[in-house]
């Protein structure tokens, strides 16, 4: 085999897995939301754009370097998730049967409001936290001198995936391990049910939009190192969730970070093999496909083998 | 015990429930028995507070809890083992037993509750690792009720426990909610299965079309003439 194509593929599919990594973690902000709320928060990626300015201004103005300003946005994402369910999203679902779609469409809404928001107070100008390690990466030779063939890795690109695969770890230990975790899970499977069992539903929607707006905040300070900021880059991402969301099944966590994963790939794929204006028709491809021929999405195979039928 | 208070109440503009009332004193079985759609399963639901009374009260210990929110029941020792089982279907048979004592005392307590369950039911205990989806109906039942002791409950509320179950399984879940009763827990038994519901209560209500229409001790409406010729077809 010809080493510079086998290269070329495995540089590829690294690129996929770290970008998935962090389209998982976006994923699994909007699944939880949708299992527990059963809403679908077309915000998500709105709400990215105003952490990575967050993140955009804590560098600018008092050169803290993105990583450490995980720990500011996305406790400050928490309490704005929760703001946004507490005082939009909560009065708009109590008004039922009007338009069964409100909901949607008021998300919608508060992303447009969000992104217009960005737009005249920070102008339309793109951005960008120039931090010195942006093109530092480290090579596949450093570690093993001998290696037939060379790769090598960004250095934002990997510590941002660390960061994502820690979060999730500790996302997957909260809601497993803990009783509010499980009471989230519980009400996403039995509202009523979990109502029964003394679960604080309306506390429980509360904490998932605050935890989702958390995660996908995060994800915001680990996108500002890798890529351009401007007021409108919200909807690509809330896509990107969309699709994960899709194609992982509607409220699954191992479904998102599984959808995610593989999103990542299919773009990293298709941007390479077919040029970089066509990542965007990957993921189309794959959200048609995900409804065609997936209806309940990894979830429904994932449980499909575990009842094994 | 519990006290309930000429209620009415709608699903949106339709009322199904008419000036309900009825009365479960401590230790005892009170079962309520109906047709398909009498409003029984609505009757728990309100005093669980998942619907609302649009008119009368409900009293347990003494207290109004018809103005409560429906997550605060459980604390004072009032638990619903809803129609069809709602368990948690894709938790664990511990972690829907561990859904049950989340809060106060119960929580202090969940570990020796579960050797508890556990004892009652010991299919569960072989199965505790399993999915709760995909147990057996008669285990998803056994885990309904396992659920709900997990609260340690002064009362339990069970709608239909015996639905879809094949004849020796409803005995055997007819005989741990005896058991339940006997080691001192209220109960309050709404049924289809009309012969075994009276065979265990003592007072029964016969509801019709969402109004009580008949009451008694159990073994006087066994010999009810209407309640045979409707409900047990002699
Ligand atoms: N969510 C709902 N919305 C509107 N009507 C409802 C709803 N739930 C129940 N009803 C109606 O209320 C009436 C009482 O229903 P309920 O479920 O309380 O009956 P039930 O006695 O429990 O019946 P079953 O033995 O079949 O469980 C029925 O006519 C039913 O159609
Ligand atoms: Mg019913």
């Amino acid at each position: 085999m010809d080493p510079v194509k086998v290269e070329v593929f495995l540089q590829t599919l690294i690129a996929g897995i770290l970008l998935g990594g962090l389209y998982a973690l976006i994923g699994l902000g909007m699944t939880l939301i949708m299992g527990v709320m059963r809403i679908i928060n077309l915000a998500h990626g709105e709400l990215m754009m105003v952490a990575m300015y967050m993140a955009y201004w804590l560098f600018t103005l008092l050169h803290i370097d993105p990583y450490l300003a995980v720990f500011i946005v996305a406790p400050a994402m928490f309490f704005f998730g929760m703001a946004i369910q507490r005082f939009l999203i909560n009065p708009v679902l109590r008004v039922e049967a009007i338009l069964p779609e409100n909901q949607v469409i008021l998300t919608v809404g508060i992303g447009m409001v969000l992104s217009n928001l960005a737009t005249i107070m920070f102008t339309s100008d793109y951005r960008s936290t120039p931090v010195e390690y942006a093109s530092d990466a480290w090579y596949l030779s450093d570690l093993w001198r001998s290696s037939p063939i060379e790769l090598s890795f960004s250095v934002p690109w990997v510590v941002s995936f660390l960061f994502a695969v820690v979060i999730t770890a500790l996302l997957w230990y909260f809601l497993t391990r803990t009783d509010t975790g499980k009471s989230i899970r519980a009400t996403a499977q039995d509202r009523d049910a979990a109502l029964l069992m003394g679960v604080n539903v309306e506390r429980m929607k509360l904490l998932t939009f605050g935890l989702g707006a958390s995660l996908v905040g995060a994800a915001g300070c680990l996108f500002i190192p890798l890529y351009y900021l401007y007021p409108a880059l919200g909807g690509r991402f809330t896509l990107i969730a969309f699709v994960i969301t899709i194609l992982g099944g509607l409220g699954s966590t191992v479904g998102a970070i599984i959808g995610g994963v593989l999103l990542g790939v299919f773009e990293s794929m298709t941007a390479t093999y077919l040029g970089m204006g066509w990542a965007p028709v990957g993921r189309f491809i794959i959200f048609v496909a995900a409804l065609v021929f997936l209806p309940g999405g990894i979830a429904s195979v994932l449980r499909r083998r575990r009842l094994g039928g | 015990m519990l006290e309930v208070k000429g209620i009415d109440v709608f699903y949106g503009d339709v009322q199904v429930i008419w000036d309900v009332s009825f009365r479960v004193e401590e230790a005892e079985v009170v079962t309520i028995i109906g047709a398909n759609g009498a409003g029984k399963s609505t009757i728990l639901k309100t005093i669980s507070g998942l619907l609302r009374p649009s008119r009368g009260e409900i009293f347990f210990n003494g207290e109004a809890i018809h103005r409560l929110p429906p997550y605060s029941l459980i604390d004072l020792g009032l638990v619903h083992v809803p129609e069809a089982r709602r368990l948690f279907v894709e938790m664990t048979v511990e972690e829907n037993l561990e859904m049950g004592a989340l809060r106060g005392e119960a929580k202090r307590q969940r570990e020796r509750s579960k050797e508890m369950v556990f004892e009652l039911f010991p299919r569960l205990k072989e199965r505790r690792r399993q999915i709760a989806g995909t147990l057996s109906g008669g285990e998803q039942q056994m885990l309904a009720i396992g659920r709900a002791l997990m609260s340690r409950p002064k009362m339990m509320m069970f709608d239909e426990p015996s639905l879809g179950l094949a004849p020796i399984l409803v005995a055997e879940i007819f005989n741990i909610i005896e058991r339940i009763n006997q080691e001192g827990t209220t109960v309050l038994l709404v049924e289809q299965n009309v012969k075994m519901a009276l065979s265990v209560a003592n007072r029964a209500y016969v509801l019709e079309n969402g109004r009580v229409v008949l009451e008694g001790p159990a073994q006087q409406l066994i010999d009810n003439e209407h309640v045979k010729t409707a409900y047990l077809g002699v």
